[in-house]
């Protein structure tokens, strides 16, 4: 056994800290908070560059095939500058779903264009229902000359205004079991009648859509994987995208601590850095525990989802209902630790506060999950 | 990243997991039912008896040096057999002290006679060992100790008193601190004693405890003379000396608990299965539901932070922040599993040991009162969140 990082991980995390802290400052992120792009092209061809677009696709699709051991590294390192951009919407949620559900051609087509940073991808998947089980997938696809016409709406879909194709999540049979007839589509962006509009958000870092399909045509060859069997594969993708969003989260949550550490130690109140009191020293150590235990859930999840054992579902919940609290109560006690400076704009504190609820709301809050367990667990 | 196991590793998982199925006290599993069981006094023939065993099938002392009864072996042993103990809900040990802490300690800082003399009775159970620190005065302030030992020729004579000294009414020895320099700054004046409870001048007076049984002790000391033989570690250095016996502390009660937790855990679903709440089965009760997953989860995840712990010694590095929060991490989901085992009884928690509608024979209620221990025993969270903000966040001291 050995549950720790090796030399090679330990050094893309020192190459991804100095790349972002660089590249990524606050400004940075402030600036993309208030465009629409949410990225740069010149950042994001240095992201492609530097190799992390492809970082977990096969070496035949333009990636390096690293892991999700490697994946957790970089991750957290986002997580920490709370990177913004389509990264997670286009290499984990559109890239993966084309890996994990296309045929050779469709991949060959689309997955060395995103690692080369060419192409943007987003996946369709949730809608106002606001479900994330296979029931809540209403949006139609009804065979329709030599293909199939998409109509629905579909909500919260991250980035879908980047994107330069959408995998578009759609019920094609109706009446079995919910995740028996769900398909996967490839919906490229302009097509007649797809409509993508941006969502205000309160996580202005994290871009989400409401995407309508008024009878969206496309062709048989516009299928990713098996008519009706989309749901396994969807399935797939998100638990690793989930476990992907508890390392961004653990990184984050860390930055928190450590930004809450330093100001502690230099902020004086009634003679002594506040540190002192054991109010401030107390919620600090509360703080530890609660980012460290999150960092052993979620880097088991991202071992158990390289292994692809049966174990990775239920490390993959217990990651996600674990950082889900543990990043929103620490990003609180951040702000409460700053005081009154902690409550403005102008700190930084509130970019993580905010990330920290979007990440927790998405793919499943705690309590979701803690369900997911509870089943898995055969409760 | 890695979970697998070495082929020498899996086969010595193979033969502690038949060896436990072949060897399990009956006693034991029927008194256990399905819930966790603390030990209680009545127990201690039983766990006595049950370490003898497993010391003679050879899985006490794993990390041990061979030449004094131990196996040389590695963490991962150690971490393998306390799993597999937990799996098997196999009891455990009765000499906790002696070899979660004062083995470790003479190992450390003993001269050769010391660990000849001591080591292996430790692992056996021959002798039993308590720990005696806390004095009326000076518990979470243990510098502030004052039971004195004052040099005459070869010996030193001890007078004092100390308190909630757990096993000393059945303990062979004592991890004694004792102050040799009055004169000496506080933590300067101390000395680590190897104490035979059996000397003349030592009284042991139990003390009951919240649960109605006595487990912890006040010991007085009236003139006790012991052999300057039995310093560990020098004159004066009882402070270094005890912290490494307390670190050792933390570390067996770190995750050695943390798995068997486990126990305690499947214990509480079994009975959140037999139990009904507002008409159904507790365990479909959505609240309920809510409540044991969250306690998975944390169980789950001690035993994980205890592993990236174990690694970084496995590589020969110096534990991190992760290692520091393993008991308050335990004791939080520990005390937090009583309350809802309470809960999941509804009224019945009411009912303990004795009453003819107690359930599972009142264990839980026994399990439940004691937890509350937990947080003050081996250092109280409050100070243990003193040392997480000072030695490793870095933050200035009060
Ligand atoms: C929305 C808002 C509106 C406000 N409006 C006004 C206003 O109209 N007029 C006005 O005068 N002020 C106003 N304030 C300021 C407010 O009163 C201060 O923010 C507050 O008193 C805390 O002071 P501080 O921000 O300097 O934090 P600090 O005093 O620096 O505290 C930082 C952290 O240290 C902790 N801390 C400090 N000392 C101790 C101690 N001894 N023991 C334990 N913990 C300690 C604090 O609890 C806090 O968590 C406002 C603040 C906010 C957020
Ligand atoms: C079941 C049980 C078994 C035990 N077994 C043994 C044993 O075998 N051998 C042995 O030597 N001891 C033993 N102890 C004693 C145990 O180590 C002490 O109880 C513990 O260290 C706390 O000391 P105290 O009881 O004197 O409480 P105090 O130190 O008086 O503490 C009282 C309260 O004040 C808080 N407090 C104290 N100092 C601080 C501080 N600096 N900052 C914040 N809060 C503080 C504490 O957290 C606690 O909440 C046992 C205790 C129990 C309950």
């Amino acid at each position: 056994m050995d549950f720790g990082f090796s030399q090679e991980q330990e050094m893309l995390r020192a190459t991804a800290r100095k790349f972002l802290e660089n590249e990524c400052p606050s400004s940075y992120v402030r600036d993309r908070m208030i465009e629409p792009a949410g990225t740069t092209d010149e950042f994001w061809a240095k992201l492609a560059e530097q190799g992390w677009l492809g970082l977990i696709y096969p070496e035949e699709y333009g990636g390096s095939g690293l892991g999700f051991v490697d994946l957790t590294v970089l991750m957290e390192e986002m997580g920490r500058v709370v990177m913004p951009g389509p990264f997670l919407s286009t290499v984990l949620l559109g890239g993966l779903a084309i890996f994990e559900a296309g045929s050779t051609e469709q991949k060959k087509e689309w997955l060395p264009k995103v690692a080369a940073g060419e192409a943007r991808v987003a996946l369709a998947w949730t809608e106002p229902n606001a479900r994330w089980d296979a029931g809540g997938v209403t949006a139609a696809a009804k065979p329709a000359d030599a293909g199939f016409v998409l109509s629905g709406t579909k909500l919260f879909v991250l980035d879908a205004h980047l994107a330069d194709v959408l995998v578009v999540v759609a019920r094609t049979t109706e009446g079995k079991q919910p995740e028996q007839g769900v398909s996967l589509f490839l919906v490229p962006k302009g097509a007649a009648g797809l409509e993508v509009k941006l969502l205000p958000t309160m996580d202005q870092t994290r871009k989400l859509c409401e995407v309508a399909l008024h009878d969206v045509r496309v062709p048989s060859s516009a299928l990713l994987g098996p008519k009706d069997g989309g749901w396994p594969p969807l399935g797939r993708v998100i638990e690793r995208a989930t476990v992907a969003l508890c390392a961004e989260m653990c990184g984050g949550a860390q930055k928190v601590l450590d930004m809450t550490v330093e100001y502690a130690k230099i902020r004086i109140a009634f003679g002594k850095p506040i540190g002192a009191y054991q109010g401030v020293k107390h919620k600090a150590a509360d703080m530890l525990v609660d980012v460290e235990n999150a960092k052993s859930l979620t880097y088991y999840a991202a071992w158990a989802v390289d292994e692809n054992g049966p174990e990775a579902a239920l490390a993959t919940s217990m990651a996600k209902a674990y950082a889900s609290d543990a990043y929103r109560k620490v990003a609180a006690a951040g702000i409460q630790l700053h005081g009154g400076i902690g409550f403005t704009w102008e700190h930084d504190l509130h970019l993580y506060f905010k990330r920290a609820k979007s990440s927790e709301l998405t793919f499943g809050d705690a309590t979701h999950h803690r369900e997911r367990v509870a089943q898995l667990i055969n409760l | 990243m890695d979970f697998s196991l070495t082929p020498e590793q899996e086969a010595f998982q193979t033969h502690v997991r038949a060896w436990l199925k072949a060897n399990m006290p009956p006693e034991w599993t029927e008194r256990l039912v399905a819930s966790s069981d603390i030990p209680r006094p009545e127990a201690y023939d039983v766990l006595r008896r049950w370490q003898r065993q497993l010391y003679e099938a050879g899985f006490i002392g794993l990390t041990w040096p061979k030449e004094y009864g131990g196996r040389s072996l590695t963490f991962m042993e150690e971490m393998i057999l306390h799993e597999e103990m937990a799996l098997a809900k196999a009891p455990p040990i009765l000499n906790v002290l002696g070899v979660g802490m004062a083995g470790p300690t003479i190992v450390a800082y003993g001269s050769e006679a010391q660990k000849k003399r001591y080591l292996a009775r430790i692992l056996s159970c021959e002798e039993i060992w308590c720990q005696g620190y806390s004095e009326p005065n000076a518990g979470s302030d243990l510098a502030a100790l004052q039971t004195r030992a004052v040099k005459d020729g070869e010996h030193f004579v001890v007078n004092g008193q100390k308190v909630w000294t757990s096993l000393a009414h059945v303990a062979d020895w004592m991890m004694l601190l004792a102050r040799t320099d009055p004169a000496a700054p506080r933590h300067k004046g101390i000395t680590y004693f190897l104490l035979d409870m059996h000397s003349p001048g030592v009284t042991v007076k139990p003390l009951r405890q919240i649960t109605g049984d006595p487990e912890f002790n006040e010991v007085f000391f009236d003139n006790v003379r012991l052999h300057e033989s039995q310093v560990l570690g020098g004159v004066n250095n009882g402070w270094q000396v005890g912290l490494t016996t307390l670190m050792y502390e933390r570390l067996a009660l770190g995750f050695g608990l943390q798995v068997r937790l486990r126990i305690a855990l499947d214990g509480l679903i079994e009975m959140a299965r037999r139990m009904e709440k507002h008409g159904r089965v507790t365990t479909k009760d959505p609240l309920m539901r809510q409540k044991i997953a969250q306690l998975w989860i944390d169980t789950e995840c001690l035993k994980l932070t205890g592993a990236r712990a174990i690694t970084r010694l496995l590589r020969g590095e110096i534990p991190g922040p992760e290692a520091s929060t393993g008991k308050m991490g335990w004791v939080d989901t520990h005390q937090r599993l009583q309350e809802i085992a309470m809960e999941i009884q509804g009224p019945y928690a009411q009912l303990p040991r004795g009453s003819d509608w107690a359930v599972e024979g009142g264990l839980w209620q026994y399990s439940f009162l004691r937890s509350r221990a937990n947080s003050i025993e081996g250092g109280t969270t409050e100070v243990q969140k003193n040392i997480i903000g000072e030695r490793i966040l870095g933050l200035p001291k009060g």
